[in-house]
Order: C-alpha cells, then structure tokens, then sequence
C-alpha cells in the first residue's frame, strides 16, 4: 500500500495546471477527489511520473442550473454534495437517484463526479447515468475549450478521449424540454461494491408522451453501454406494458455481461431486464433488500 | 451489623461492568504492533508469488540491494544456509518460511527487504527478479487425488501424493446395521466454502534481538505467546528462557493469529543479523492471501430415519482442503478438529465419520474464524442435514429436532462419536426461540404470502459444542497439553492484580476476569487490575481461541481465588483469634459463626498477610493456579432466522433473527451478548455474501476488500437476544460455559435454512453458501442446487 | 533536531529525495512538516506526528479505520496524500476529549458496549461525530447509512448504532 515516487504539483489555477500536463506529457496525472487514483497508486497499478492536484484552483466545486435549465458540475464537485442536492432532488431524478450509491458515505466526501467519468472504469456509476441523460464533458487545453459528449468520451476500460495535456473542467447536463423521470437501479451486495449490474433510466414526458429517453447500463460489458434501441423503444408515445417490455427486452440484448464470481452473464442479462422493467414500472413492493437495491 | 456485599454493585458475577480495557481503546490509545516504535526500527516487507505452483529458476536482488535505505535483502536459499527456510507446524507438517525450490500457492513469501522505512522496503521489494517456471495447479480435493496429479509436497521424503490424513471415528458397521433397517434415508452433501476471519488489524510483529543481553524481545499479533514463545525457541534454536513474546493489543484475532507465519520468523532472523528492532506488518492483501484461512471442506452424509422422526443413525465422509502445507492449530489427536461433534444435541445411538485431508495450490490452514476447532463446519452440516431429513419426513422443522434432541434427564450424555455433553436445557431453548418468534403466527403468514407470489422464509439451527480445550487425556497441541494458568498477587491494601496464559483480543478479559475474583473474594472488580500477554510475567497457558477462556483460563481465575481465600481464612482465624472450623465466609469478610459482628475483611487479611501472619505461615498472599479441565463445557442455543426472498432478483432480506444461548452462568452479560451479536454477524457474512474462491491457475478472488465482502451496518440485519435459559456447567467452578464462537458455529445454518426454507415447493434442496442473489435466482429458475464456491468462470 | 544519512562515498544516500513543506491543523494545533508526496496522510497521522488511535485496517479504501475529518468532513487518511493536507484543518480521535471531559461519543460507546478489539473505534467515532455534527437527531437507519463505509468484525454494528444514538441523546440534553 505503498506508491512508488512521483512528483507533485499543486497549481492554483487551471492554466498552470495545463500547462503543467503540457509539460508533463504522457506520465502526468490530474489529482482530484483521488478516491479511484490514489487506490490504483497505493496497489502500484497506476505509477505517474507527475501528479498534478487541481484542489487548489478556485471555482470548481460548483454544481449549478443555468436560467435555461442546463446543469453543470464542476470538476470538484463532490459526490456527497449532488447526494444532498436539493437541486437534484427537485430537477433529476436519475442523478438524485444514484449519488448515494456512489461507493460509501465516506469516498462520497472527496471523489468527484468528473473524476469518476474520466477514470473511466466499466463499473463506475455517474457514467452511465450522464450516458442516458445525454450529457458531456467539457475539456479544457492548451487549444481551448471543447464539449465531448459522453457517447464518445470513453474508448475502452480505463481510457478516455482526452488529449494529455487536457483537463475535464464541467460535466454538462443539457436542459430538459419534458418532464423528467427516471432513476438508477444498482445491484451491490454490500455497500461500497462496485455493481454487479446498474440501470440508469431517464426519460422527458410531454403529457403521456416520452419525448426523451436514455438506457446504459453499468457492468455489463467492457465499457459502460448506451442502450440506444431499447431507449428508441420508447419514445413517441406513451409509456405502455408493450413499450416497457420491449425496451427492457432490447437493454438486455444490448448488455454484454461476462460470466464471473459475481453471477452468470445469463443473470447479469435477466437483471438488466428486471431493472429496466421496475425503474420504468413505479412499484411498491419492490423488496428494499440489504443494501443492494434502492429505488428512486 | 455490617451490611453485607452487594455482588452487583462491587462487580461480580453477573454484573453487566462497563469495560475497563475501553478507556484506552475509546482516547485511540491503544497499543497494537503497529503503534509500537522502538529506537532504531526497521521496517520489513515481504516479496509474494504471483503464482500458484512454479519452480523458481532463479532470485536476482541486485537492484534492490542498490536502493539507499535497504539494509537487508532476505531470500530462501539465504535462510536455507541457517535451517531456516522450512518451519514445523503445529500439525506435526513442515512449512516454507521463504520459498527455496517451488512456491505452492499465490502469495507465498518469495523474499523479504528490510529498510529504513516502508515505502523504500515496498520499492526494494518490486526491484527483485524471479524467474518462475509455471507448473500444474490444483485447487480442489477432488483436482488433488486425482490421476497423475502433480505432487505439490515433493519435498517431503515419502510423500507421493496429495493426502495428509484418512481419519475415522465412531462405528461403522453398526452404523450399517442401522442404515439397514431405517424407513427414509436423507442425504446431503454440501460444501463450506473458504472464508478467512480477516480481523480489521492484520499480523505482525516487532522483532527486538539485544545482542547485548543475548535477549529476543517479539511484539508480535498473536493469541497465543506461550506456544510462540515454544515455537521460536525450537526454530530459531534459542533457549527459551530467552525469548520474551508480547502480544499487545490484538486488533481481533478470530483464530487467524494463532499459527506461526512466516513474515515472523523472518523478522526475528532479520533483527539477530542487523542487530536492530525489525517491524512487519503485513497488508490486507497479505493477510488475505496467505494466512490462515477458514473452512474450505466438503461433506457428504446420510441419515438413516424411521418413519416417525427418530434418527437411527448418522454417516459423514468429509474432504478436506488444507492448502498447501498443514499448518492447523489445533489438538494434535483430531486431524479434522472437533468435527466428530455434530450431532451432538440429538440422542442418536450410532453414527461413523470418515474424513480425508488433502494438499492443494493454497494457502495454508482450515482451522480458524470462530470455529471451535471445525465444530462451525459440524453443525452447519448437522442442521442443514435436519432440515433436509425434516422436509424429506413431512414433518415440522421446530418438532422434529425437538423430538429428537438429548433430554434433560439424559446428562451427562456420551455421543456416539465419543464426546460427554454435560448439561442442557434444549426443548426450552426451543420453545423460547418459537415464541420469540411467532412461529405459528410467521406460518401462517408465510402461506398467504406465497400464495401472493412472495416468498417468505423460516430458518432453525441449534448447536451444542465443546469449549474448553481440553482435559489432558485427550487434548494436547504438538505435546504441550491444554491446561491454562492464572496468578493472583493480593496487595497489602486489598487491591490485586491477576495474570493469566490467556490472550484477550476484544473479548474484554481484563474486565470480565476481575469480575470472577470479585465473586470469589469480594475484593470489588476495580480493585482488580488484568493482565495477559507477556511471556515474561504471565503464567503458561495455551492462548485465547475456540472459546476456551472462560472454560479454562476462567477457572483457573476461580480456582486460584479460592487458594487465596483458604489462606485468607487462615488469617482470618489469627485475627479473629478463633479456630478455622468456627471461621464463616460470606462475599468479602470472614466472620466468627457464633458471633457474626465479629469479622475481618479480606482487605484487613491482606494486610494481616504481609504485618501480622500466624506463627509458621509463610508471608504473603499470592498464588498461582494452573487448570486442567475435566471436561469441555457444552453450551447450547438456539437460532431462528425469517427471511423473504425475491424471486425475480434472488436477493434475500433478513426480516427477524432470534438467538436463544445457554452458555451458563454469564459473568458479564453484556460482554456476552456483544459476542453473540459478533457471531451472528459473521453466520450472516458467511451465508450471505462472504467467500473465497480461486480460478484453474490458482489466482486468488477475495485477497482484498473489494472482493472479500464484510457486511457493513447497513447490510447487517438487527438481533434479537434471550437469555432466560441457563444451565449451569456442572463441572465449572463458576458453572459458566464458553460462548465466545457459539453464534457463529450455529448462524450460519439458521440463516441458509431459512432461504431454503423461502424456496419450498420450487424442489431445490441446497444452495452452496455464499447465498448471493444470482445463486439464488438460479436455484429458483431453474429449480435446481447450486453447488460450490462462485466459480471464477469466463464465457469467452 | 538533526537527520543522519548513511554516506555512500561521500554523498548521502536518500537525501535526494524531493519533499514538500507543509502546513496544517491537526486537532487545533499548527504544524509544519516536511514530506514526500508519496506519504500517505494516514501514515503522516501515525508516524509523523505519532498520533496512532487512526488505524490502517487494508489496502482498498474499504474498512475506514484510518476515518478521520479534514475541514469537519469525514475521510480516509488511507486514500489522501500528506501534501493535500496542506493548508487545512485535521481531527482525530486524540482530538475528541477535552483536558478534562470525554466526548458523549466516546462515553456512550463505552456505556454501550460499541467496541471489543477496540481498532475499528476511531474511525466509528469520527464518522459518527461529523453525523452528529450534521444531523442531531438521526434515526437507527441514518446511522448504519453514515457508518456504511467503516467496517467492524467483532461487534455486530447494533451496539456501535446504540452508542451513537446514546450521544446524540446526550449532545441533545446538553443543548449542544
């Protein structure tokens, strides 16, 4: 549980900080909550040469709507700040509904929404969450500022899009047209276990119609997935027993779970049916279970 | 008229005391290995096999020789050149203390580095080359004594195959006879998976070689500093007397720091070649990965039932795994433990037990995590055999074992496996737990819900087991038989202080063992001060596991009060200036029978003993006792586990959990009830989600947290405690009983039966723990067993 | 205070190692130290400043003995770096009693029984103190909730949950 020797830097504003992963090149790493990184450092499966701390550049811990509804979370944001949202409470259920299954009450205080996204691991929640909501990236270089939409941002277990001297600033949320609904069902066996399956729905209604709909799922395939047809089931019109059967039907065809200890891919997959079928089936006898599974 | 003692109050039996060891743990002053620095230290860390069976070419440790601030590199071929690379068990095996010619499980100590500090060690450690040549693993029983299976204990002359032992016990013909004329036979087989204690705090030790004084001082997490104290002197050839094992605080031991590890013994060499304190502390995975596990037996049985319920007879063959060396703590004339008393709380007149220990790619051990010496492996399988033969039967889970159960009248009651159980209540215990319960009310409940569609469970374990090991006839580790000590020192003002050959590691003896003076002398518990652990000045004992403190090393607190009071007496009668024979005793004073106003205190005797002794007694008033029980103590319980179950996601949720204990008198009921509560946590964690379990090539799944799943607070279910029923031991000098495992050699079987139990009608008969959702799911689904550890399968 | 390196034919062996000044609050006192950045805060906690009631119970962030509060929120020492401790504030269970008083926490684990080994205790505490802090008046289910991310073997978690409750009573009656 040692790390091996790096050097640290700890910049007070994002342009030191690019331009130290400038410099830096391919072995620098951004620091941030530090509850996915410095684990992997401590087991010597990550040894950057440089580590650069972003907790000291002001004006990043934010998460905010904008006049027209967008929401955008700083890149320190913490997951215990969206977990006590009112914002999210009131405004997105999805969200709402998965920051407190983020890991356990304590790594909620430091690890960060951005963070999670940009370490990129197949079982990490918020991406699958920000996947289904449509949401983005924005990155921050030596060129300037771009928006990566989630759908691209992840190119395999672990690895993301970002140039080595970018920084994810801001997750973006983009406003909502309908009203949302949705939630983030997450099968753990005890708390703190990533998932052996989650089911991130978040749907916009206008009157009876679904005018919007987003499925991923987490741990069911290298990378989180988009269950784009299953979502396409949805939308256009009223949310049915036939609507809600076949987008459950086509999330489980869309899941690429392996077999391992933590079940049969055939379970993995039977799952990600059950769950699609309760988020979108509001229930009240679904068995508040050991920690496992929480509704929205 | 002096107003006699109130028991309670001055902290005796029965006085529920607030800990006195908590003062210290609350202020984050305790003292565990890790806190220790002493002058000069150096930190040791240990270099792991990341395979499971490998010749090992070659060992370069240039590189980490280079690295400033290594002092030492230490490989096998270094501690072969002082005898040194093998060590004997306590099983009577041999054990790699580095590997010289093959490592035989993933995580096998390869090397160790010791330098100024941890983070350089760590980066020597990853400095180090080996060259490995992968050979044939073999991670079951079955994989072991297969055809041509590759021989993993090849260094043993003699040794050609992968079988320790064949052991038997009990009748096997006339269990025979009475398989022959039974009406239903049920069988069962199943197999406890591999579990490991994984206390919070993991092993260590601070080895201190003084050349000067020629004296080895070891800080060391151990439960036992005694039998270290013997096992160093035979492995590292040092006379004993100067050998000096103190084991500070334990942050939990669970059985898992009872055996000798390697990363000691290499401390030890380490600190007598650099002459400087050495420190080990392994990490998690460290622990995990190669320190002794649980369980890991597969059992197979057959009961032979006549029509109405009456058990004929009962027969088990149990496969045991045992890693790759047999490293086993535990009475050296029970190869398989204590095993033999399952069935122990049921009156049936013949039964055989045949069992095979064998080698795999694994670390060592079997015997430990609350265990009693395998009695949780015994009465897992004894109940979840009864709940089988009961639905097999038709007939109710609570009568049938009610009708079969040892009757009060029956003790002391001789098993047919050999054991003499000494006491019980177990029909009250039943109906106590039922009651608790709501047993008619939760099966009538369960019908309407099922039919709803929802699956509501009941789950019923009971067990009685042997604690205490053990009388010298039968008991002994390596030779050294199982007696326990404890020494009393009466102060001149009446304050005292007592040591005993036990080890407390959480269940609060500094507490509970003032608290049996308190009784038996009247001098009040905080007048007591405990001491354990330090070989120098505690008296000989063989160490705290499988609940034999109270058994044993409580009596000898007991026993060696009462030679305190005898002389007290003595003092008393000076004193008093009358004969001894009209000298009464009531709790803290001595008191002329014919005039009762007249009496000393045993304070005032303690002063007596040291200003004003009877002419040709000896000064003083200390003494010593050392205790070799008769027999072991049998407490019984009962518990009871509702569950619903859902079908579409097979997660299981505890709805109530009842535990009826007997375990005699209770010294200190609360200290008593939290180690209930710690072992239905742990029959819960094992039921529910705790496993380890390896894929072909021997890699290891459950070496850290993240894949070896402790229940946290939000998980574990809330316990229902009872206490009406106590049935003294009749052969303890307090009649208390141990209790410290009981919850978690019962537990788990209450729990699973109760899944099971959600399960009828679908014709599943057993589900392997760990009962994880997607194992349950597929019994349900597919209506069939699920059998084994979680395999780590991969369908590409 | 003076530092000894070997000398490795005429340097110092290890003294080029870079480290860091940094300043921070431990239990209300200021101190200045100087690390490598690799140095674990939990290993700057025990061995630095020798304050050990925080343990390290394994190497996966998952047990919280190491729990301790950085700026009143609780964290594990285990998975933060010494340098990023640098300009805040750190309580340990050292820091929970008074010169003359015990915390109620620390009474009411002892009243009820919340510990046996006694090494997962502090960072219970810890954990437990920045709920109280936060939330008065929590039921049995917002304190197995907070608690979730420390691990205990011994206890079973019910008497844990009954003495947090029995301080929060306390902290309550006291009007704090």
């Amino acid at each position: 549980m040692y790390p091996s020797r790096f050097r640290y830097e700890a910049p007070r504003s994002l342009a030191e900080a690019i331009g130290l992963l400038h410099d830096g090149g391919d072995d620098a790493k951004v620091l941030a909550g530090g509850q996915s990184l410095v684990p992997l450092m401590k087991l010597r499966f990550a040894s950057p040469q440089l580590v650069v701390d972003i907790n000291n550049v002001p004006g990043l811990d934010y998460h905010r709507a904008d006049p027209d509804g967008t929401l955008r979370i700083g890149a320190l944001c913490r997951h215990v700040d969206l977990e006590r949202s009112d914002l999210l409470k009131s405004s997105q259920p999805t969200m709402a509904s998965a920051a407190p299954l983020i890991a356990d009450p304590i790594v909620r205080n430091r690890g960060t929404l951005v963070g999670s996204l940009c370490h990129a691991d197949p079982q990490g929640d918020w991406a699958s969450v920000v996947l289904a909501l449509g949401g983005s990236v924005m990155a921050r270089g030596p060129r300037g500022m771009r928006a990566i939409p989630m759908a691209g941002f992840v190119t395999g277990p672990f690895q993301n899009v970002l140039d080595p001297d970018e920084i994810a600033v801001e997750a973006v949320i983009p406003a909502a047209t309908g009203t949302r609904s949705g939630g983030y069902l997450k099968l753990e066996r005890r708390v703190g276990d990533f998932a052996t399956v989650g089911v991130a729905v978040a749907l916009e209604t206008s009157g009876e119609t679904v005018t919007k709909a987003g499925i991923a799922l987490t741990g069911v395939g290298g990378s989180t997935i988009a269950a784009t047809e299953a979502a396409g089931a949805l939308t256009g019109r009223p949310l049915t027993p036939d609507s809600i059967a076949q987008a459950a039907d086509l999330a489980a065809q869309a899941a690429r779970p392996r077999t391992d200890h933590r079940g049969s891919a055939e379970y993995k997959r039977h799952m990600v049916h059950t769950f699609v079928v309760r988020l979108l089936t509001p229930t009240d006898t679904v068995l508040a279970g050991t920690g496992q599974e929480r509704a929205a | 008229m002096s107003q006699a003692l109130d028991e309670i109050k001055i902290g005796g039996l029965g006085a529920s005391r607030k800990r006195v060891e908590d003062n210290r743990f609350i202020r984050g002053k305790g003292n565990y290995t890790d806190d220790i620095t002493l002058p000069g230290m150096l930190h040791m860390e240990i270099l792991r096999s990341p395979l499971a069976h490998a010749r090992i070419n070659s060992i370069d440790a240039s590189k980490a020789w280079d690295i400033p601030g290594v002092r030492l590199v230490l490989t096998g071929e270094m501690m072969a050149t002082r005898n040194l690379a093998w060590m004997p068990t306590l099983s009577y095996d041999t054990q790699a203390v580095l590997a010289t010619d093959k490592v035989r499980f993933q995580g096998q100590e390869v090397a160790c580095v010791v330098a100024d500090d941890p983070y350089i060690a760590k980066d020597a450690c990853e400095a180090i080359e080996v060259e490995y040549e992968p050979l044939p693993v073999i991670v079951n029983p079955q994989q072991a004594v297969a055809e041509g299976a590759a021989v993993i204990r090849d260094d043993k002359e003699g040794q050609e195959n992968n079988v320790i032992f064949d052991w038997e016990v009990g009748d096997g013909a006339g269990t025979a006879r009475a398989f022959e004329q039974a009406d239903v036979i049920s069988k069962l087989k199943l197999h406890y998976p591999r579990s490991h204690p994984s206390p919070i705090e993991c092993c260590g030790s601070i080895a201190d070689f003084n050349r000067a004084t020629s004296k080895l001082t070891v800080y060391m997490t151990t439960q036992a500093p005694h039998i270290i104290r013997a096992a160093v002197a035979l492995v590292a050839e040092l006379p004993e007397h100067m050998i000096r094992i103190i084991s500070p605080d334990i942050g939990g031991g669970f059985g898992n720091k009872v055996p000798v590890y390697p990363g000691y013994v290499c401390s030890i060499l380490a600190s007598i070649l650099l002459e400087r304190p050495v420190k080990w502390i392994e990490d998690k995975t460290g622990n995990l990965i190669s320190t002794g596990f649980a369980r890991d037996i597969y059992l197979d049985g057959e009961m032979a039932l006549r029509r109405d319920g009456k058990i004929l007879a009962v027969r088990m063959h149990c496969d045991s795994d045992h890693g790759a060396f047999f490293s086993d703590a535990q009475p050296s004339k029970f190869k398989i433990g204590l095993l033999h008393s399952a069935f122990a709380a049921y009156d049936i007149p013949v039964a055989h037990l045949t069992a095979r220990g064998t080698y795999s790619n694994k670390a060592p051990g079997g015997v430990a995590y609350r265990c009693s010496f395998r009695v949780t492996e015994a009465m897992f399988f004894q109940e979840r055999m009864m709940q089988a033969a009961a639905d097999d039967l038709g007939l109710d889970q609570a009568e049938f074992r009610r009708m079969n159960f040892v009757k009060d009248e029956d003790f002391p009651h001789r098993t047919p496996f050999g054991f003499l159980t000494d006491s019980g209540q177990y029909a009250k215990c039943l109906d106590v737990g039922l009651k608790a319960i709501g047993y008619e009310e939760f099966r009538r409940q369960q019908a309407s819900a099922r039919e709803r569609g929802r699956l509501l469970g009941l789950g019923i374990s009971t067990m009685t087991e042997p604690l205490g090991a053990g009388n010298s006839r039968e008991y002994d580790i390596l030779g050294i038989k199982m007696f326990d000590s404890a020494e009393l020192k009466v102060h001149m003002t009446g304050k005292a202080i007592v040591r005993t050959g036990a080890r407390t590691q959480g269940q609060g003896h500094e507490t509970t063992w003032a608290q049996i003076v308190s009784h038996e002398l009247g001098i009040p518990a905080e007048d007591v001060v405990v001491e354990e652990g330090d070989t120098d000045t505690a008296p000989f004992g063989m160490g705290t596991y499988a609940s034999r403190s109270t058994p044993v090393a409580g009596a000898a607190v007991a026993m060696v009060s009462r030679k305190i009071r005898a002389k007290a007496r003595k003092l008393a009668a000076h004193l008093l200036e009358v004969s001894e024979e009209d000298v009464e005793w009531e709790l803290g004073r001595f008191y002329v029978r014919s005039a009762p106003d007249r009496g000393v205190t045993i304070q005032e005797c303690a002063m007596a003993a040291y200003s004003n002794m009877p002419d040709g007694m000896e000064p003083g008033l200390e003494n010593t006792a050392y205790y070799d029980p008769p027999n072991l103590t049998w407490p019984f319980a009962v518990y009871i586990v509702t569950v619903e179950v859902d079908p579409t996601t097979g997660v299981w949720d505890v709805l109530t959990t009842v535990a009826v204990d007997d375990c005699g008198v209770r010294i200190n009921p609360m200290i008593v009830e939290g180690q209930i509560m710690g072992g239905l946590t742990e029959a819960y964690a094992m039921a529910n989600m705790q496993f380890i379990t390896f894929d072909a090539e021997g890699n290891c799944v459950g070496a850290n947290y993240m894949d070896y799943l402790l229940p946290t607070a939000w998980e574990t279910p809330g316990f229902e405690l009872h206490s009406e029923v106590v049935t003294p031991c009749p052969h303890h000098p307090i009649g208390a009983k141990g209790i410290g495992e009981c919850a978690a050699v019962g537990g788990p079987a209450a729990f699973v039966n109760a899944v099971m139990d959600a399960l009828s009608g679908t014709g599943v008969r057993n589900i392997d723990m760990p009962l994880l959702p997607d194992r349950v799911w597929e019994a349900i689904t597919y209506r069939r067993d699920v059998s084994g550890a979680p395999p780590v399968r991969s369908d590409d | 205070m003076t530092i000894v390196y070997d000398d490795q034919d005429g340097q110092a062996a290890g003294v080029d190692v870079p480290v860091r000044r940094i300043k921070f609050t431990i239990n209300g006192e200021k101190k200045i130290a100087e690390v490598e950045p690799r140095l674990l805060l939990a290993h700057l906690i025990r061995r630095g400043l020798a304050l050990t009631g925080t343990h390290m119970g394994c190497d996966t962030t998952n047990c919280g003995a190491c729990t301790v509060l950085v700026d009143g929120r609780p964290v594990k020492s285990c998975t933060m770096l010494a340098v990023q401790a640098d300009g805040h504030e750190i309580s340990t269970v050292e820091g929970l009693a008074t010169a003359s008083e015990l915390h109620p926490l620390q009474e009411g684990f002892k009243e009820e029984h919340g510990l046996q080994c006694g090494f997962c205790t502090p960072g219970m505490m810890m954990a437990a103190k920045a709920l109280l802090d936060a939330n008065p008046d929590p039921t049995e289910e917002d304190v197995r909730w907070a608690l979730s991310g420390n691990l205990c073997r011994c206890t079973g978690y019910q008497n844990i949950v009954k003495s947090v409750l029995w301080a929060a009573a306390k902290l309550r009656s006291e009007g704090a």
